[in-house]
């Protein structure tokens, strides 16, 4: 292959200026550096006649209506998670009828989707657009299963692709457990509910062609509608589209380690003395043990200060519903909802609002939720020096995990606290210099492990209030030494020079590649 | 020490090493390593096994090794019980 140009961007990674099948790359400069110019992209015009049919009686013929084509981008969505059938129901299908070479684009991908590895080898697929991917499909594709790069994005990130053109979809695919045969869809009724629909929103508004499938056609008119009638070419009535026990995990069991319960506990107070805490303020959490657990140590401390949220975002999780149902936060923005209350919720409590991805997250339109954000609770696979964060591949190089919202609520949050146990099991997580970096430690605020606390030093107005406040502040220095002591120092990661991934930033600048590991 | 018979101690369980300590014919330590971190820490295991088996006086043994992310101290701990199985040593010297 020879020696590639390669360029040192702004978090200190060595990326090349052009990769073969993706063309000029953009470097990353800074988290708000890059300005766009141009229009939005639009879907083609189209025509529906009155009383024409929008149903077909399969995916194949609505594949075959749609008019998809060698070396076209089709996309999907996450939001069955591990119990969806939707992407590997149509590229079987698609691959059924000899379609090649096509561009996959989903929200993201999930263990389910092992099957795509034959999609690849045989050349129906030549590349994967997502925000994370996991299981064997992961392995495979981190040991070089492609020849060209995986493109990993933000949720923000990819609302802003799809809008700015970046990411042009011809056709997307897109499951919905509600639908009446003119395509108006909801995620919280029928037997396979999800909650909302907002990552499935934006391919709607703007794929070229749009099919809708789902295992639950209900009368005319399906409303309100989370996607409407209007952005919707065909509708296809299949069995099943996902394993609801995959789908949407049923009640989040409130965490009893001891170690999470530490951390949450640290998160809340830092929250408390960050100096944002007044009412009104808004908050998202992920869903892991020690972010849920921050919710209720929240509660208490609301509920003494006499204070109330304005909103929370996300990622609703059944904590968050209570505290709205209890009246403690006023309004949900809800992209994804995490379990099934939140699934319910969102058909039912007028304030929980369904918001699209780009809503929530894209840098790029008129301003986006997260620049609403005062606190975010992150999680990370490893934080280094410079307090950048990985969460996308594992300590062997390997990729595990998704970019997910990270990047996004991080820079738009006024307070980013990351949350992560300073080693698991002979891990560290706190290290020099991490395998990729999804989020840049501009802007991260605060890392909180169960050893320790330690705050950016961008971040002086917070290191005072903490001290002032008393708690345990150290370096991050010393949080990587306290790691090092109980794990040793663990041998870098050996790669080849072939690029298996390429992470953009929000903005669509590359900010890091994922080599193939040796 | 003189490696007699098989001995083993540890678990597959995380953070811990299994060790199997066999007699052996040649006159070196054998090990074979299967690790979740081999790629982070394969040499410093190995380096642990070793070390802790010459401070025992055992210059020769197969050991078979499977670890799950265990500290260097879990590891030392496990091939001392080892090799005391193996050597059919009853009297610890601690």
């Amino acid at each position: 292959m020879g020696v590639k140009k390669l360029i040192k961007n702004a978090v200190g990674r060595q990326v090349p200026k052009n990769i073969k099948g993706m063309g000029t790359l953009k470097m990353y400069k800074g988290p708000f550096d890059y300005t766009p110019s141009g229009k939005k992209n639009g879907p083609k015009l189209s025509k529906i006649l009155p009383g024409q049919s929008k149903v077909l009686e399969s995916i194949e013929k609505a594949i075959l209506e749609t008019g998809l084509k060698d070396g076209m981008t089709i996309s999907f969505h996450h939001h069955f998670r591990d119990g969806d059938y939707i992407v590997n129901m149509v590229m079987d299908a698609i691959a059924r009828l000899g379609i090649k070479d096509l561009v996959l684009a989903s929200s993201s991908l999930t263990n389910a989707h092992d099957p795509l590895i034959d999609h690849i080898k045989n050349g129906v697929i030549r590349k994967i657009e997502t925000s994370g991917l996991r299981g064997r499909l992961a392995e495979e594709i981190s040991s070089g299963l492609m020849d060209i790069p995986v493109i990993v994005r933000s949720h923000g990130g990819r609302s802003r692709a799809i809008e700015s053109g970046d990411l042009a979809i011809d056709v997307a695919f897109l499951g919905v457990p509600s639908c009446d045969e003119y395509g108006n869809a909801n995620g919280f009724s029928g037997r396979s509910i999800c909650g909302s629909l907002g990552y499935a929103m934006v391919d709607a508004r703007y794929a070229d062609k749009v099919v809708l499938i789902t295992d639950n056609l209900v009368d005319y008119p399906n409303i309100p509608a989370s996607i409407p009638q209007t952005d919707v070419d065909f509708v296809v009535k299949v069995n099943e589209i996902g394993d609801p026990k995959g789908i949407m995990s049923g009640a989040t069991r409130f965490t009893s380690n001891p170690k999470e319960l530490l951390m949450a506990r640290n998160v809340a107070d830092l929250i408390e003395a960050s100096g944002y805490f007044k009412d009104g303020f808004s908050i998202q959490t992920g869903s892991g043990g020690a972010s849920l657990a921050v919710t209720r140590f929240l509660r208490e401390k609301m509920l003494k200060k006499g204070i109330k949220a304005s909103f929370a975002l996300g990622g609703i999780t059944q904590q968050f519903v209570e505290l709205h149902e209890e009246g403690l936060i006023k309004n949900l923005f809800d992209t994804q909802s995490f379990d099934l209350k939140a699934a319910k919720s969102i058909g039912k409590n007028p304030n929980h609002f369904e918001v699209d991805a780009s809503f929530y997250a894209n840098p790029h339109n008129k301003g986006c939720a997260v620049n609403k954000l005062d606190f975010v609770i992150l999680s990370a696979l490893e934080i280094d020096m410079d307090f950048n964060v990985n969460v996308i591949t594992g300590s062997d190089g390997v990729i595990m995990g998704a970019s997910g919202g990270h990047s996004d609520t991080a820079a738009g949050s006024k307070v980013s606290i990351v949350v992560a146990p300073l080693i698991r099991g002979r891990i560290p997580t706190v290290v020099d210099r991490v395998n990729t970096v999804i989020t840049p430690g501009e802007t991260v605020d605060a890392v909180v492990t169960d050893r320790g606390i330690a705050v950016n030093p961008l971040r002086k107005d917070l290191i005072d209030r903490f001290k002032e406040a008393n708690l345990p502040i150290c370096t991050i220095e010393e949080l990587k030494e306290k790691a090092e002591k109980i794990t040793g120092k663990p041998d870098p990661i050996e790669y080849t020079d072939k690029i298996i991934g390429v992470v953009e930033y929000r903005d669509g600048t590359i900010i890091d590649v994922i080599r193939q590991v040796k | 020490m003189e490696i007699k018979a098989v001995g083993m101690a540890g678990t597959f369980e995380s953070s811990d090493i299994s060790i199997v300590i066999e007699p052996s014919d040649s006159d070196e330590i054998k090990i074979h390593l299967k690790s979740s971190v081999e790629k982070q820490f394969g040499k410093q295991i190995r380096k642990v096994i070793v070390d802790t088996l010459t401070e025992l006086g055992v210059g020769k043994a197969v050991v078979r090794a499977t670890d799950k992310g265990a500290l260097d101290c879990v590891i030392r701990a496990r091939v001392q019980a080892a090799a005391y199985r193996a050597a059919q040593i009853k009297e610890y010297k601690w």
